[in-house]
């Protein structure tokens, strides 16, 4: 009984820190979605670029760990803005179809690109120390980094809140996500409010790639082996949805470590019986509009 | 009524009710297919291959270019097919090929059918992401199943008899060339009826406005469903063609790499036109053929670049760009 | 004269807001009835609870004394009920001749035909071209519907209507978008359609109306406000404080 719960209790953790990571990639994108309506398939080739530049910056620099992930996010952000001006903006008003093709297309060039630059071999990174061993939280000992993840995850989330709750801009962001035409008519700036959003998006999808390369691993198949993943969290939490990617994350993290860990051979099953059981019953996500 | 309008209505007439006649250029592909035996005879098993991603890539076009159906988990039905294919050789002892391709493509019509039913009330991005997702499930559970598919391993002991009997399989796949040709032909008979056929116009009108076909009294979702199930069982037939001529199959028939992969052939030779099946499976299988044993990494970006400039500028592929050139240059009335 | 269509109390509401208040309207065989009332009255969300697009939140249809209220879309049109919508919902990338081919091939049953004899696609064919013959459209038979002009578009969308050989036709501002100087071909149309055809118009032009409506039922705010022959209505001292009286635009 005892070990079954020790058990729990570290699926659980363990879990909820892939869910931090699965968050922090995917909210950029589930806001995206939400405003501008674009199936962006390539967003986890952000991940994988701030995973890239993260572990540059390491090994070639000696810039600190923490200092390199803030860099990624920045770096990434900005280099992003080209493409949403270039390649997305001519396709809002394309189909679906038209949308994944080219995002799919980008992802297959990321990859490309990547493995040209950097070698298929996942790259090596050097956590520093103070994040590595366990950290005891009185009941039981918890590995440092992964609790590491979870805070900046809680963070990153209770920021977003804040931002999009309280300021000016997440106001005009929400109203926007809500009814494009609506805030354009009363004066907002759509487009400029989506090349922020993209790039805040791109930037925090850099960061949880810089934070993910410790536990889940980087190689330039990463923005394709973890795009059903990201997808699933947009589709089940509900496009334009922070709380619905903070929540459809952490039941697809949690359900995914659970089932790996008691089903090895099946255990990836899981998740997809629940995102098509949470779609087939609300198509919009548990928190989007129908 | 005046005569030119007399006119203009016989000529009008005549171009709907022949417009599925034969095309003399119709018979290019088959002549090709006959010449690559001719000139290529070492190639024959890509040859094989090239065939069966065409079934496979007319099969997407039905629903994805005719009924404007976005599914990333066809393959799910050329896997089922594949492995109701390689089982009932494998594990029942039945090793006729051509009644293995009818159970292969009658097992997946079901499931065509049974799966349409539930996901064709969805639209948009849900219907994306439910096909991905089911494709993916019917993988990991096929991974389970191992028993009965063999799991990561693959699924072994296939053997085929010779085709009635007579004509053995040789080292050269020569037999398997034509075979395949064989289980093509009627096929694309089937779609090009289809297409052509008031069923097939409707689809177009689903896909270019479901609204109006709505008003206009058609049962939308019992035609989708139907023709979502004809798909699958052509997608199905392919994935048992796949299992009879590499005697073996393994996950991979399921994976959403193969769903993309179809996806983007066809996208890359031309939707909704039938022959851009042909000319996209050609196309990338060579291509693929010689460029990813060169450079797999180039070739990877080869095609995510090749997919970006179609969706940018190549709408319709190449199939879309040479009707747009045959009709600048004055070949073919618009 | 026994009614064909019967609206009955009808009553439709977007959450708290109320878009159709307890309608009632009638149409007999051959009816000339037109539905007027300012922008936002609910005329084309009418027209959208009769053809099924929208379920009402209370209310009953009959068409022919049959309750079809619960019925979807389809079967309302193959009961004999047909709309145009006020903005055109074409095929643009088909061919006239197809848009209106679909419409028949749906009514006749052969659009279940997955097979194609050259008798039944000829049969479809020329169906679809008397109606073409109808409007004046024959010489644009071949050609994209979105390489015609806006007026013309609108005779296509009148055309398919038609092609349903309906009972009962509802159309949305046939006239909507149509410039001035060919708005009438369509009314020519909209004239030389079955005597006994049940015509429920919504339109605009005051001219139109009165020239071709026998009732008129007013529409504000979602309820009627008056219903009756064109000269009570043009007399009502209501309908002129709200609609009529306001403005110079008809």
């Amino acid at each position: 009984m005892q070990q079954a719960l020790a058990a729990a209790v570290s699926i659980v953790f363990d879990g909820f820190a892939y869910a931090m990571l699965l968050f922090m990639i995917s909210v950029g994108l589930s806001v995206t979605m939400g405003l501008m309506g674009f199936a962006n398939l390539a967003h986890g080739a952000f991940a994988m670029v701030g995973g890239y530049v993260t572990v540059t910056l390491m090994n070639a620099a000696g810039v600190p760990f923490l200092l390199a992930l803030v860099l990624a996010f920045f770096i990434v952000a900005v280099a992003s803005v080209p493409f949403e001006r270039v390649l997305y903006r001519p396709l809002y008003k394309a189909g679906e179809l038209d949308q994944v093709l080219l995002s799919i297309g980008l992802v297959f060039m990321a990859i490309g690109a990547v493995t040209y630059v950097y070698g298929p071999q996942p790259p090596g990174i050097a956590i520093p120390g103070f994040l590595k061993g366990q950290v005891d939280l009185g009941f039981k000992s918890f590995p440092t980094y992964r609790v590491f993840v979870i805070a900046m995850g809680l963070a990153t989330v209770l920021s977003l809140w804040y931002g999009l709750e309280r300021t000016i801009v997440g106001a005009r962001i929400r109203a926007a996500v809500d009814n494009r035409r609506m805030a354009q008519s009363v004066g907002i700036d759509v487009d400029r409010l989506f090349m922020l959003t993209f790039a805040l998006g791109s930037g925090l999808a850099a960061f949880g790639g810089g934070l993910a390369v410790e536990i889940l691993g980087l190689s330039p198949r990463f923005a394709f082996l973890y795009l059903v993943q990201f997808l699933i969290v947009v589709a089940v939490g509900g496009l334009g949805s922070v709380r619905g990617a903070f929540v459809a994350a952490v039941i697809l993290g949690v359900v995914d470590t659970a089932g790996k860990y008691t089903w090895p051979e099946g255990g990836a099953f899981f998740i997809y019986a629940v995102t098509v059981a949470v779609l087939l019953v609300r198509p919009a996500g548990l928190f989007g509009r129908a | 009524m005046t005569g030119s309008a007399q006119a203009a209505r016989e000529a009008a007439r005549r171009h709907f009710v022949g417009r599925d006649r034969w095309h003399w250029a119709e018979a290019l592909p088959w002549a090709a297919a006959v010449g690559a035996f001719v000139v290529f005879p070492d190639y024959m098993a890509l040859g094989t291959q090239i065939v069966i991603a065409i079934i496979f890539a007319l099969s997407l076009d039905l629903i994805l270019g005719y009924a404007g159906i976005v599914t990333l988990g066809h393959a799910a039905y050329f896997g089922a097919g594949a492995y109701a294919a390689g089982m009932l050789s494998a594990h029942l002892g039945w090793h006729e090929p051509i009644t293995g391709l009818l159970f292969a493509g009658f097992v997946t019509g079901l499931l065509g059918l049974a799966s349409g039913l539930i996901l064709l009330r969805y639209h948009g991005l849900t219907l994306i992401m439910l096909t991905l997702a089911v494709a993916i499930m019917l993988q990991e559970w096929a991974n389970v199943q191992e028993r009965w598919t063999g799991g990561f391993d693959g699924l072994l002991g296939i053997t085929i008899e010779p085709l009635f009997g007579l004509f053995e399989y040789d080292l050269w796949g020569h037999t398997y060339y034509w075979y395949s040709l064989a289980v093509l032909f009627p096929c694309f008979l089937v779609a090009r009826r289809i297409v052509h056929s008031p069923f097939g116009l409707s689809l177009v009108g689903i896909r270019e406005n479901t609204r109006r076909m709505h008003a206009v009294g058609t049962p939308v979702f019992a035609r989708l469903v139907a023709v979502y199930t004809i798909s699958a069982a052509m997608a199905g037939i392919g994935g048992g063609l796949f299992a009879q001529s590499n005697a073996f199959v393994t996950l991979d028939v399921l994976s959403f790499s193969r769903s993309g992969a179809i996806l983007i052939i066809l996208i890359l030779g031309g939707t909704g036109r039938l022959y851009g099946a042909f000319i996209g499976a050609v196309a990338y299988m060579l291509l693929e053929d010689e460029l990813a044993k060169i450079d797999p990494v180039l070739w990877e970006f080869g095609v995510g670049l090749a997919l970006v400039l179609a969706v940018m500028f190549f709408r319709n592929g190449v199939l879309g760009a040479a009707e747009r050139l045959a009709r600048a240059v004055g070949i073919v009335r618009s | 004269m026994t009614a064909l269509l019967e609206i009955d109390g009808l009553q439709k509401h977007f959450g708290a807001l109320q878009v159709t208040r307890d309608v009632n309207l009638s149409l007999e065989e051959g009816a000339r009835h037109a539905l007027i009332g300012p922008n936002g009255a609910g005329k084309t969300t009418l027209i959208n609870l009769v053809t099924g697009f929208l379920a009402p939140s209370a209310g009953r249809i009959r068409l022919a004394g049959e309750d079809i209220t619960a019925l979807g879309q389809a079967e309302r049109v193959k009961r004999g009920i047909a709309r145009t919508f006020q903005i055109n919902q074409l095929f643009l990338g088909l061919s006239v001749l197809d848009n209106v081919a679909l419409a028949v091939a749906e009514r006749t049953g052969s659009a279940w035909s997955l097979l194609r004899s050259p008798r039944s696609s000829a049969t479809v064919a020329d169906e679809a071209l008397d109606y073409l013959d109808r409007l004046s459209l024959t010489a644009d038979a071949l050609i994209p519907v979105r390489e015609l002009p806006y007026g013309r578009q609108r005779l296509v969308e009148i055309a398919i209507a038609l092609a349903l050989e309906p009972r009962v036709l509802l159309l949305d501002e046939p006239a909507a978008g149509v410039p001035s100087t060919e708005s009438h071909i369509i009314l020519d149309a909209v004239a030389s359609l079955p005597a006994d055809m049940a015509i429920l118009i919504i339109e605009h032009d005051m001219d139109v109306v009165f020239q071709f409506a026998r009732r008129i039922t007013v529409l504000v705010g979602g309820a009627v406000l008056v219903e009756g022959p064109p000269d009570a209505i043009a007399a009502d001292p209501q309908v002129r404080a709200v609609y009529l009286g306001e403005g110079d635009h008809g």
